[in-house]
């Protein structure tokens, strides 16, 4: 069970900013502050769900973990391990403790490679067991997440979506991960496929103790698999608390928007949904103060001037919010 | 009432390398001014050959093999290329689920609207210019004046699907076709777009199909529900039914197979997941299609397909298992 006492990963204040850059000699003339300013923690054998909505920076705070795009600043660590936000490029022993599972399971796998390279690519890059050893674990892997061992000469063409999602998940378990950052791992999938995905993450997390960082728009899913909830609104988490917290007694208007908007899977409670348009700013167009005062009810001049703190507001339930 | 829009006995083929196969089989609905019928089903159970059947647009390498579609009672399959055209936009219209794709990149919004308008009303260019301003105002498009003189490119996913539900009614069409209008969308914008559909429908009493592979949106808009699975119906209902008395497993899978909020529940522990994938529609098994992923599949199942019969009042459904339970 989650140990808040010990986080496994636990990511400070982390930045990653975009230039724009436009003209004939790319100068920059501005700045998209995709992710501004995230902290949380995960700890052992815990999911945390990310989830917020196009453009919120869920992804891309994912891909700075993984060191996929370049971080700002902020300072990201893992239990026995540096601060690797501070190095100039993130060393192996990090990488092999942290792995990700892509949302398209159609262009995240080499089409020209085989099943067995895909899931073996992790074993070679970092060297680990001899070429018998890692034949054996490709095997093992395969099976670990239903698929067929003998089916490891075939290409990815060969296979279905989720049983491309599952090569996904054996390539991302090859190195014996701690935690595995989920980007939207079932949003391409069928929803019968996607219930197989999301009951093989769950068996995965019981036997391995593997943690998550659950990235996802479906507040279904995401109240499914998590533990904690963070929700991102453009850049920055504007509330975060127990999965119970967030879901029954939301604090932050946006996290009350959300809960509102998703359909309620029972036509005798049917939503009596507004047709009104809001205004929805984007990243590049970030309002001043707090980011949500343009779609916000409960709106007032401090909210367009300053920005709010996520602020403790209960038992590990925070918001940024100044009505709250 | 008479219905809008009926379809019978519907059956619609590609041509395969090896062949054709049926991609819609024996398809029937009807809908009357004011309903809305949802089709529910994963991707491949033949939903959106099905809508673009409906319009006679369906693609290159596949056609209408057999049935017949009827328009306010006109028979729409026999009509030449210029009924069809007229009929288009006026008579009944599609709702598509990308609006950047389905938009034109090079005209504004307004000159979109006004130009489906002047195909079929006699109007002026101004005039068709304020009609098309009129319609962006029935979708609720904030700033409607601004917005008939940008580029499709200009506006947001949610008003770019506006506009494109303002270019359907343009000519107040009684039928609209809607393929999955909200599923590119923003959940908070989903709800914007569900709620302006369901006014509208108030309004004009239009008679609406909307195919859709999220039972939330069933559950939010449907009046009567289909739900196909390869390429055939397997269910049909009241939405109210559907939830409540679900005949058909694969219908009854879904609803477990989908993690969603139901307060009323403790949350299970684990998603009732159906084994397998959807078979591709050229090597479709011999009996019931689902049979093969099928719980209660028996062996009459794998070798005999269940006809699509009316086992209670109004409540349709092809099983076997089902009699015998």
């Amino acid at each position: 069970m989650p140990d808040a006492a010990a986080p496994l990963l636990s990511v400070e204040n982390l930045k990653v900013h975009f230039a724009i850059r436009s003209g004939v000699f790319q100068r920059q003339v501005g700045e998209v502050k995709a992710v501004d300013g995230v902290s949380f923690s995960i700890g052992p054998g815990e999911t945390l769900g990310l989830v917020g909505e196009s453009g919120c920076g869920k992804s891309t705070t994912g891909l700075a973990l993984m060191g996929l795009v370049k971080a700002t600043d902020g300072h990201i660590a893992m239990q026995g391990a540096e601060d690797v936000t501070q190095m100039r490029s993130i060393p192996r022993s990090y990488r092999r403790r942290m792995q990700i599972i892509f949302q398209d399971p159609f262009s995240s796998l080499n089409p020209r490679q085989r099943v067995r390279d895909i899931i073996r690519a992790p074993l070679d890059i970092h060297g680990i067991g001899a070429t018998e050893e890692r034949r054996a674990e490709v095997a093992k892997l395969m099976s670990l997440v239903g698929l067929r061992p003998d089916q490891a000469d075939n290409f990815p063409h060969q296979f279905s979506g989720g049983q491309r999602q599952r090569i996904g998940i054996a390539r991302a378990l090859a190195l014996k991960p701690d935690i595995i950052v989920c980007d939207e791992p079932v949003s391409a999938l069928d929803v019968s496929v996607q219930a197989q995905i999301l009951n093989l993450l769950a068996d995965l997390q019981k036997e391995l103790g593997l943690s998550y960082l659950f990235i996802s728009h479906d507040l279904g899913v995401v109240e499914h698999v998590s533990h904690r909830v963070a929700v991102m609104y453009l850049g920055k988490i504007v509330e975060t608390g127990s999965k119970e917290a967030i879901f029954t007694k939301p604090l932050h208007p946006y996290s009350e928007l959300l809960l509102r908007s998703a359909p309620a899977h029972d036509p005798r409670q049917r939503h009596k949904f507004s047709a009104v348009s809001d205004d929805i700013p984007s990243a590049t167009r970030k309002p001043a103060g707090c980011a949500f005062h343009t779609r916000c009810p409960l709106a007032t001049d401090i909210c367009r001037q300053i920005e709010p703190r996520l602020e403790r507001k209960a038992d590990g339930h925070s918001v940024a919010c100044h009505h709250r | 009432m008479e219905p809008a829009l009926a379809v019978s006995d519907l059956n619609v083929e590609i041509l395969g390398e090896n062949g054709a196969f049926p991609v819609v089989s024996e398809m029937s609905l009807s809908v009357r001014p004011g309903e809305t019928v949802c089709i529910v089903g994963e991707s491949g159970c033949g939903k959106s050959m099905t809508a673009l059947s409906l319009l006679r647009l369906l693609p290159d390498g596949a056609r209408v093999a057999s049935g017949s579609i009827r328009i306010h009672g006109e028979d729409f399959l026999a009509m030449d290329r210029r009924k069809v055209e007229d009929f288009r936009g006026d008579k009944i219209a599609m709702i598509f689920q990308e609006p950047l794709s389905a938009l034109n990149p090079v005209l504004t919004i307004g000159e979109q609207i006004a130009e489906s308008v002047r195909q079929h009303r006699r109007l002026g260019r101004r005039e068709a210019f304020a009609r098309a301003v009129k319609c962006l105002e029935l979708v609720q498009m904030p700033d409607p004046e601004r917005r008939a003189r940008q580029y499709p490119h200009e506006l947001s996913g949610g008003m770019r699907q506006r506009a494109m539900i303002a270019l359907a009614l343009a000519c107040e069409p009684k039928i609209i076709i809607a393929d999955e209008p909200t599923t590119a969308l923003d959940v908070t914008v989903q709800a914007q777009i569900l709620g302006l559909i369901s006014d509208l429908q108030k309004r004009l009493g239009t008679a609406q199909i909307l195919i859709t592979h999220d039972l939330g949106v069933v559950a939010e808009i449907a009046d009567r529900v289909i739900v196909m699975y390869a390429g055939r119906r397997v269910e049909e209902c009241s939405v109210y039914e559907l939830f409540e008395n679900p005949i058909h497993p694969y219908t009854i899978g879904l609803m477990g197979a989908v993690p969603h909020r139901d307060r009323s529940k403790a949350a299970p522990e684990r998603l009732t997941d159906i084994p397998g994938t959807v078979p591709p529609l050229w090597d479709l098994p011999k009996g019931c299609a689902f049979a093969p992923r099928c719980p209660g599949a028996s062996a009459r199942c794998l070798e005999e397909r269940p006809p699509f019969i009316e086992k209670k009042p109004g409540h349709f459904a092809a099983c076997w298992e089902h009699d015998n339970a």
